[in-house]
């Protein structure tokens, strides 16, 4: 079935023209038509931010001014984005190395063995997903205080550790799901224990999903915000550098190209994590 | 032996799991609950239990009329994102045929790209020296820049629908996607017109993931911090706004986690109302 066909091609060859058939041909173009409209509003916002960091103009306006690479040229030289943007990486490489051993090992036990109260536990597991990210913020805050821990990068790891945990392990669980368990059986059958066929078979098996898995926390930890906010000390990553930034108005064309790196920079990421959990679970036996 | 040790390594395998997903966000909520009966006082800290907190903060007007707004502001934009959204998870799950694929990651990879950079591109587009302003002064259909484009509630809602609106898609599709073509083919055969069939069956049988969609953006966007800050001027205070500056400026961590625990009550007792219900329906029903 195509949805692009032609207005023409719904009106019946014969000459008796039915209303219907034509009315039903223009709901469907126009649900099409719709949701291209919506793919571009989806992405207009950014689209701005895109654009008018090529613009060598300071303010955000039409019409554009000249074409330039300058605002990029000058983040390279800018040592306190570098700095922030070393602890972005520093903080999202620990949390989803991190949150996806967590997602692994739990959403193992999850997926293969009973619980009492197996259900509400997955629920509880996913609600820092729910929560609004301010609620994170202070708890997590309070709590790190109260046990005598100081506003810092590791603060923040820990918040994007608990914050990205859920993410990872609802991708490791829809994998284990599908992950064909007469593999495991098998070599438990032939005399492995347990923990060698975690090993030997269903990690080796879960690969690509591990990889989807970290690479979706990476980018979530490197865009986080509020709890970062909350947690941070003195160094600052880099929404939290760019949040220090937008009072300033001469510095906005340096925030849009900071902005459109970050920007494709997910969606590249995103791309290559969807193709992996797509890959993943279509691997069940190699 | 052998099966003790089994089960002991299948704790071992949750214990990472329920460490930092239950058991950090439940004491992080505990804590925030005990702060809030606590004297500002630091030095008096957990010293004795008071409602003072309550009294001084939660118990004004203020308070009450910022959560309001929260709550009615959460809620447009959740009946705006769902209807704005239905319409393409609909056309992915039931029209798009071998473009469903590319469609779901086009239309939801935005939803993973840095949530602040989204608001702040509304922030530019929206401006009185923004990027709308300027686009209609130069095609001569406005003579002066439009004010009442930002900050307020409008460009709240605006900003937030938008930021929301991949995350819809994905739970409406996901039960549409679960609808047995066989029961619209019957109905079809049987004489129904395709609007009916929609309202009789698809639209009930898709109920469950338009719930699904509306509190995942509901009780996120009630405690949002970014998009007020950003967009919403004095009018757009929302409900995370009085309780970072609880936490921030005025440093009054019991003020802060007293008015968090009544946001926390106010969302969270319905909600756990409607999913008894649910449960109790689901029960009745199987």
């Amino acid at each position: 079935m195509t949805t692009e066909q032609p207005l023409a091609s719904y009106l019946p060859a014969s000459g008796n023209l039915s209303v219907s058939a034509m009315l039903r041909g223009m709901r469907r173009q126009w649900l099409w038509f719709y949701t291209r409209l919506f793919a571009v509003i989806l992405y207009l916002p950014s689209v701005f931010i895109l654009l008018f960091s090529f613009n060598s103009g300071i303010h955000v306006a039409f019409p554009l001014k000249e074409w330039t690479f300058d605002w990029y040229i000058a983040l390279g030289r800018n040592g306190a984005l570098l700095t922030a943007a070393g602890n972005s990486l520093k903080v999202g490489v620990a949390a989803s190395l991190m949150s996806t051993t967590i997602g692994v090992l739990g959403g193992f036990a999850l997926v293969r063995y009973r619980w009492p109260g197996g259900q509400g536990l997955t629920a509880l597991s996913m609600m820092p997903l729910l929560m609004p990210s301010i609620i994170m913020g202070i708890s997590l805050l309070v709590l790190l205080r109260t046990i005598g821990f100081g506003n810092s990068l590791t603060a923040i790891t820990i918040g994007h550790i608990v914050f990205c945990t859920p993410l990872s392990l609802s991708i490791m669980m829809s994998r284990f799901v599908t992950l064909d368990r007469t593999l495991e059986e098998a070599a438990l059958d032939l005399g492995a224990n347990e923990i060698g066929t975690f090993l030997k078979i269903t990690l080796p098996l879960s690969v690509s999903a591990i990889a989807a898995s970290i690479i979706l926390c990476l980018t979530a930890s490197i865009d986080e915000f509020v709890i970062a906010f909350f947690l941070a000390g003195t160094d600052v990553t880099l929404p939290l550098y760019i949040w220090g930034q937008l009072r300033f108005p001469s510095r906005l064309p340096e925030i849009l190209a900071l902005g459109s790196c970050m920007l494709l920079g997910t969606l590249a990421l995103i791309v290559v994590g969807e193709m992996l959990r797509r890959r993943g679970a279509a691997q069940n036996v190699t | 032996m052998r099966s003790m040790r089994q089960r002991v390594g299948r704790y071992l395998l949750l214990t990472p799991l329920g460490v930092t997903s239950i058991l950090t966000v439940v004491i992080a909520l505990g804590l925030i609950t005990v702060l809030s009966f606590q004297r500002t006082d630091p030095a008096a800290l957990f010293t004795d239990f008071t409602w003072a907190a309550y009294q001084d903060n939660v118990a004004r007007p203020l308070f009450w009329r910022v959560l309001g707004r929260s709550l009615v502001i959460s809620a447009l934009v959740t009946i705006v994102t769902i209807v704005l959204a239905y319409p393409v998870a609909y056309f992915i799950s039931f029209k798009a045929g071998q473009a469903k694929h590319i469609l779901l990651v086009i239309v939801s990879a935005p939803f993973f790209t840095s949530y602040l950079l989204r608001i702040f591109g509304w922030k530019i587009i929206l401006g009185f020296n923004g990027v709308l302003n300027s686009a209609l002064l130069g095609l001569g259909l406005i003579d002066q820049p439009l004010a009442f484009l930002v900050y307020n509630p409008g460009a709240v809602i605006i900003a937030l629908s938008h930021a929301y609106l991949a995350f819809a898609i994905l739970p409406i599709y996901v039960s549409l996607d679960r609808i047995e073509r066989a029961l619209l083919e019957a109905a079809s055969d049987l004489g129904a017109r395709p609007a009916s069939v929609f309202l009789k069956i698809v639209l009930p049988l898709s109920a469950p993931g338009v719930i699904s969609a509306a509190v995942l953006i509901f009780v996120p966007t009630v405690g949002d911090y970014i998009t007020p800050t950003l967009v919403g001027g004095p009018e757009g205070v929302m409900v995370a706004n009085l309780i970072q500056s609880a936490f921030g400026k005025a440093n009054d961590w019991p003020a802060g986690s007293a008015m968090s625990v009544a946001t926390i009550l106010t969302v969270g007792i319905p909600l756990l109302i409607l999913f008894s219900l649910g449960h109790r329906r689901a029960r009745s029903n199987a």
